[in-house]
């Protein structure tokens, strides 16, 4: 099978710092992939790179075998959606104005038909909001839907921000440390979104050092170590790995 | 506020602006809400492109002046029928904001603060020295009035009707579009730049779209100025008339659209209550030079006690 995402000899400097070094990786359809890491291993960078608020110094990204734009709109307009490492929501909406802003793409009227308030501007935002509303109830929030995000507790708006990405019918999702700042039930919470998207047809890219939730919930793990790969495969594997066991494990592994 | 209840709103005051000045005898009065109205309609676009794109624009002047000069030239030196040349006056300001905007929105920071001051004041040197058009620094005479049908509407009560009519109608229109996808768009740039763009939007066009309707609005209101004062001429449309217009949007607040029509009001208010109320107060014949200090002191303090403005007040309290 080919792979939806292909990254090929990516690399990053920051001045004389190589934060990625000739990075080759694959992410298989349909399978939720984890980037873990110690500080500074270069996972963020990458995420960025692939999400296009960075661009690379060396290297190129393939999704569905198609070089990935520069500008996060347009990988964003090609079917990749993200998350925040700290959520980003926009605080004076609603619930469902946010996830909304997720569907814009979607929206077929334009500025002329919303402003005149055209009956096919009115058919297009019921559908919009049907929209927005499945992709609330994946997440679990239906009965938040009209109220304020920024009222919801820390996890709830993570979840809304998931919502939001998959509101624009991704074929790849990425997750910024999607566990940070969530608890342990909330974590068991967000693993079973995580998979029930990963179930549904959406591939998942996350990066995050929550050791338990990235072995619980990832088909596949890629270990970075000082910007390049250490190691790669199913979580028993990586786990048992002697390389990642020392540079990054540690004594933490009982 | 809801569609229904917007226009709702929007139809009461529009009956009122149609009744009411007939009741209103005083020209003065009809004058200072005509003055209102124009300023109101010039800065909602402003308000859009300070709330919404995060930009300022400090030569807002130079559309209204494009809005008045190319209205007042096709109307005389050309013959247009004169609603033709008030809808190539809003044409123009749209074109011309879209090619000042063009380079700007590809990039960030106060870039669009700088541009537009420059704009502004190459705007107003062009019409003071291209007198073959413009008449120069005496300007142009002999405007006709906007008509409908056999309804010349030369006089205050009549003009006073329209240029309200003309801003209920775009508070209207901008309040369907802030309720709309476009809308949630523009304020989800508000809310996070990066998150709008993570959603597929193209935030650098969507502020593009914002600066050319502005530089559209504020045109409509120079034409009508235009046809109003039958005569055009380059003082009313320095920095200083570009800076009122910042005023007006910051004294209004940017967080609604209301905020316009009420920094008009408030600052129209201000000048001429100040204008009428100082003479009594200072015995020296330098009441002119105290306006513009007490004006500035007000505003100050207006600022100060509410930062986000008079619309700030309503969500205070909410």
């Amino acid at each position: 099978m080919t792979a939806l995402l292909e990254v090929h000899g990516l690399a990053k400097h920051f001045g004389g710092v190589a934060a990625v070094r000739d990075l080759d990786f694959e992410v298989a359809p349909g399978q939720i992939k984890a980037l873990i890491g110690p500080n500074g291993a270069g996972k963020t960078t990458t995420f960025n790179l692939i999400c296009g608020s960075l661009a690379p110094t060396r290297g190129s990204i393939f999704f569905e075998g198609r070089r990935l734009p520069a500008r996060p709109y347009e990988v964003a307009a090609r079917g990749v959606a993200r998350t925040f490492q700290l959520v980003r929501l926009f605080g004076e909406m609603t619930v469902i104005e946010n996830v909304l802003v997720g569907c814009h793409r979607q929206g077929r009227v334009g500025w002329l038909g919303c402003a005149l308030r055209t009956r096919a501007m009115r058919t297009d935002e019921a559908s919009l909001r049907r929209r927005a509303l499945t992709a609330i109830e994946r997440v679990g929030l239906a009965s938040r839907a009209d109220g304020s995000a920024a009222a919801l507790p820390y996890g709830a708006q993570r979840l809304v921000e998931i919502a939001r990405a998959l509101a624009m019918s991704p074929r790849l999702l990425l997750l910024d440390e999607p566990a940070a700042g969530l608890n342990g039930p909330e974590q068991a919470a967000l693993a079973g979104v995580v998979r029930a998207i990963r179930d549904a047809g959406t591939t998942v890219v996350l990066v995050d050092h929550h050791m338990d939730f990235v072995m619980d919930v990832s088909d596949e793990v890629l270990v970075l170590s000082y910007g390049e790969k250490l190691a790669e495969g199913p979580p028993h594997y990586v786990r048992s790995h002697p390389a990642v066991i020392e540079a990054y494990l540690g004594e933490e592994t009982d | 506020m809801t569609a229904r209840a917007r226009w709702t709103t929007l139809s009461v005051i529009g009956a009122a602006a149609m009744l009411l000045p007939s009741l209103i005898g005083s020209s003065y009065v009809l004058s200072a809400l005509i003055f209102v109205g124009l300023n109101a309609i010039a800065a909602l676009g402003l308000t859009l492109v300070m709330g919404f794109a995060g930009q300022v624009s400090l030569g807002q002047a130079a559309f209204y002046a494009i809005g008045a000069y190319v209205s007042g030239v096709l109307s005389v030196s050309y013959g247009w029928n004169t609603w033709a040349a008030l809808a190539a006056s809003v044409l123009a300001g749209a074109l011309i904001a879209l090619l000042v905007g063009l380079p700007i929105f590809r990039l960030s920071g106060l870039l669009l603060a700088m541009a537009t001051l420059g704009f502004g004041i190459i705007v107003y040197y062009v019409l003071v020295n291209w007198s073959a058009v413009t008449g120069g620094p005496s300007g142009l005479t002999g405007i006709p009035p906007l008509r409908i049908g056999p309804i010349r509407l030369d006089t205050d009560a009549r003009v006073v009707r329209l240029v309200w009519i003309c801003l209920l109608l775009l508070l209207g229109l901008t309040g369907n579009l802030m309720d709309s996808r476009v809308g949630r768009a523009l304020r989800a740039i508000h809310g996070s730049e990066a998150a709008a763009q993570a959603a597929g939007i193209d935030t650098g066009r969507l502020k593009l779209g914002i600066f050319t309707l502005a530089g559209a609005m504020t045109a409509l209101a120079g034409g009508l100025y235009a046809y109003y004062l039958a005569f055009v001429n380059p003082s009313p449309f320095s920095f200083a008339y570009s800076i009122e217009l910042v005023l007006i949007v910051a004294v209004g607040g940017v967080g609604s659209l209301w905020g316009a029509p009420l920094g008009a009001a408030a600052v129209v208010g201000l000048v001429e209550g100040l204008r009428a109320l100082l003479p009594h107060l200072t015995t020296s014949h330098g009441a002119a030079e105290y306006e513009i200090v007490v004006f500035g002191l007000v505003l100050m303090a207006l600022m100060i006690a509410l930062p986000q403005g008079l619309t700030g007040l309503s969500r205070r309290s909410a």
